[in-house]
């Protein structure tokens, strides 16, 4: 392809490391077998995401998917391996080249509360940023602010409120204006609609969708909801315990899922079924990541599994032309066949 | 036969500083035994507290105004506090969104449980705790013996609801209340509970209100669906016809803007507007500023109208074209 890619993750892990405590310090001079806790929140991930693509990133509640995010964003360092945006490794840049990546990669968080500021007033919130990195003039903010307002469907006249005078709907909408303020191409959503109503919800996903045309925005968009991910996405990565397990085409992807958990997250979307409908959970819950189980992280949840899934890692191949899976099963070749086979 | 649960012309405000907020409006509903309610709305319209206020739980400046809670024929409301104390836990259970809220952090679960057993009967510490064990084993979870001697604390976001769920069947109560119970957990420990939820039910003939925000959900699950607004029942019928052809502009914008199964991409169909506050509800028709199909009829307000099949819409422009011809499909 002749367009290069606006961010490639190679190779990236993230570990925290609980320190010991006084007291586990204090055993461990006794002789007790204390050792710090090292939890591998992501594990060696590859993804590519070219410019102007919506990828859904989905997994569960500790599988690493915003930890991924904000490593994306700048906000955390990755332990291994490198992130690139537009070919350039943003941990290696300095100066003018660095500021300049930090801006055009803006992240929109999941608890509007939480991150706007309460004793700001909007004007501040949104146009803080452009007049720092003198963006836009000073004289030029408020009118600035209150296009932006507009762009994201709040009324400019609300510029001198603060969040708490606005609703979950409309906190979210600031949130975004934020991210947009200091023109982005690339925005990190990290469960950017999960606290909102179902109403609400589908007007901040078409706001997203509007957006994204109108400003020509790349977005890695994170969920634990694969309804709504699979409704924005071009590509979904799904995640479990800090490992990419399966990446396609969106539709593709939940049309005839490859991997084990793929298959039950799809089965498990709820839907509206006339009738009622038989849950069939799949066993046991999420490891602990402090203890992840060894080879395939799935395995004691899988209804595949087999001995080879509990001694080795699978790695992440290519089982239908865009569509990747790490999963041993794939290694048979009769099933690779019939997958590759089946319809889309 | 009575009906297990007969709410009448229920009123519960809320008394502020700001005014009357009148959370639950009027709101009548029935469940036979053995049936699964799922009581549908978005923040703010009302369905929790009509939880709450079947037990007597809603707290200052909240109050029943008036209204009836026909409990087996008994009135929950006329009853009050001394009726309620022989009823919470034994006879009507309540699971909350979060367990780590109900479940007390200081006390192990057997601590807890055995409580609960000999709060409503004679029985023994033994007997308690062989029923404690038998009810954690009906909600799927493992090595009851060892989970029962440890903390809440110990415990994941699935396994301590269910924990919560088997405190809730203890007593094999007649009615449970559940106020989204799995809102705060993963999709495939949601679909776990649903399915032991559903199987639980079906088995040991409880009925259940599901209050939840998610009207997919719930869609899978109840017999019955009744979906609120700004504290006002308006929609109610058989989950399967109410999701068929909803009747109501307010539940046909919810079921389309969820977004599953619809063009990759598009643009939802989105509601309008956002919920009013319940200190400022407009007259009329309270959904009528954010309705595509408002009209002038929409300033008095509309009753809950019986339509056919046990459906009952509060709108003056209900959705009924072809109805029930599209049923029949």
């Amino acid at each position: 392809m002749t367009i290069p890619p606006i961010i490639e993750i190679e190779n990236v892990s993230r570990r925290f490391v609980k320190d010991l405590d006084i007291a586990e310090l204090t055993a461990r001079k006794l002789g007790a077998k204390v050792e710090p806790q090292t939890v591998h929140a992501v594990d060696s991930v590859q993804l590519v995401i070219q410019p102007g693509e919506v990828l859904g990133l989905v997994g569960e509640s500790g599988c690493g998917k915003s930890t991924l995010g904000r490593m994306v964003a700048g906000l955390l360092n990755p332990s291994d391996g490198r992130i690139l945006y537009r070919g350039h490794d943003v941990a290696g840049l300095k100066g003018d080249k660095a500021r300049e990546a930090a801006l055009r990669i803006q992240m929109v968080f999941q608890d509007p509360m939480s991150s706007l500021n309460p004793r700001l007033r909007v004007r501040d919130i949104i146009g803080e940023a452009p007049r720092v990195h003198g963006i836009v003039p000073k004289a030029e903010i408020a009118a600035y602010v209150e296009d932006i307002l507009e762009q994201v469907g709040l009324d400019p006249s609300t510029i001198k409120r603060y969040p708490h005078q606005f609703s979950g709907g409309q906190r979210a909408r600031i949130g975004i204006a934020r991210a947009l303020a200091v023109k982005p191409d690339f925005l990190v959503c990290d469960e950017s609609v999960a606290s909102l109503d179902v109403s609400i919800q589908a007007q901040v996903l078409n706001l997203f969708i509007r957006l994204r045309q109108d400003f020509d925005l790349t977005y890695l968009f994170i969920s634990h909801d694969l309804g709504v991910v699979e409704h924005i996405s071009d590509r979904i990565a799904v995640m479990y315990l800090g490992r990419l397990v399966e990446l396609g085409e969106a539709e593709d992807l939940l049309a005839r899922p490859n991997h084990p958990y793929t298959t039950a997250l799809v089965d498990e979307i709820p839907t509206f079924e006339t009738g009622k409908k038989i849950y069939s959970a799949i066993k046991g819950e999420i490891a602990s990541p402090l203890r992840p189980p060894p080879g395939c992280h799935f395995h004691p949840r899988c209804p595949h599994a087999h001995d080879r899934c509990r001694v080795e890692v699978p790695v992440l191949k290519e089982v239908a032309p865009g569509r990747y899976s790490a999963c041993h099963l794939n290694d048979d070749v009769a099933r690779r066949q019939t997958f590759a086979a089946t319809p889309a | 036969m009575t009906k297990l649960l007969e709410i009448r012309d229920l009123h519960t405000h809320f008394f502020t500083r700001d005014g009357i907020a009148k959370a639950v409006d009027g709101v009548s509903l029935s469940l036979e035994r053995g049936q699964i309610l799922g009581l549908v709305g978005e923040s703010g319209s009302g369905k929790s507290v009509t939880g709450f206020s079947i037990l007597g739980l809603v707290d200052a400046p909240g109050r029943v105004v008036s209204g009836q809670v026909l409990f087996d024929g008994t009135d929950l409301i006329a009853g009050g506090e001394r009726l309620l104390r022989t009823l919470r836990g034994k006879r009507i259970a309540m699971i909350f969104q979060d367990p780590m809220m109900t479940l007390n952090p200081v006390l192990r679960i057997d601590t807890q449980m055995i409580e609960t057993v000999r709060a409503h009967e004679d029985v023994s510490r033994d007997e308690a705790l062989r029923r404690s064990r038998e009810a954690l084993v009906s909600v799927g979870i493992s090595s009851p013996d060892e989970r029962l001697e440890t903390y809440p604390h110990q415990f994941s976001g699935g396994m301590r609801q269910r924990v919560a769920i088997a405190i809730a069947l203890l007593h094999k109560p007649d009615l449970i209340i559940a106020d989204e119970p799995t809102t705060a957990l993963d999709v495939t420990i949601q679909a776990q509970i649903l399915s032991e939820v559903q199987a639980l039910c079906a088995n040991s003939g409880t009925a259940l209100i599901w209050i939840t925000h998610d009207l997919a959900v719930v869609s899978g699950l109840a017999d019955h669906l009744a979906v609120m607004y700004a504290g006002r029942i308006i929609e109610e019928g058989p989950t399967r016809d109410v999701i068929a052809q909803p009747m109501h502009p307010y539940t046909k914008g919810l079921i389309e803007s969820v977004p599953r199964g619809k063009k990759h991409g598009a643009l939802l169909s989105q509601i309008k507007g956002m919920t009013p506050s319940l200190l400022r509800l407009p007259s009329g028709c309270k959904f009528r500023p954010r309705c595509p199909r408002a009209t002038a009829a929409c300033e008095i307000e509309p009753a809950l109208d019986v339509m056919d099949q046990g459906r009952r819409v509060r709108c003056v422009h209900p959705h009924t074209e072809n109805y029930p011809e599209v049923l029949a499909k």
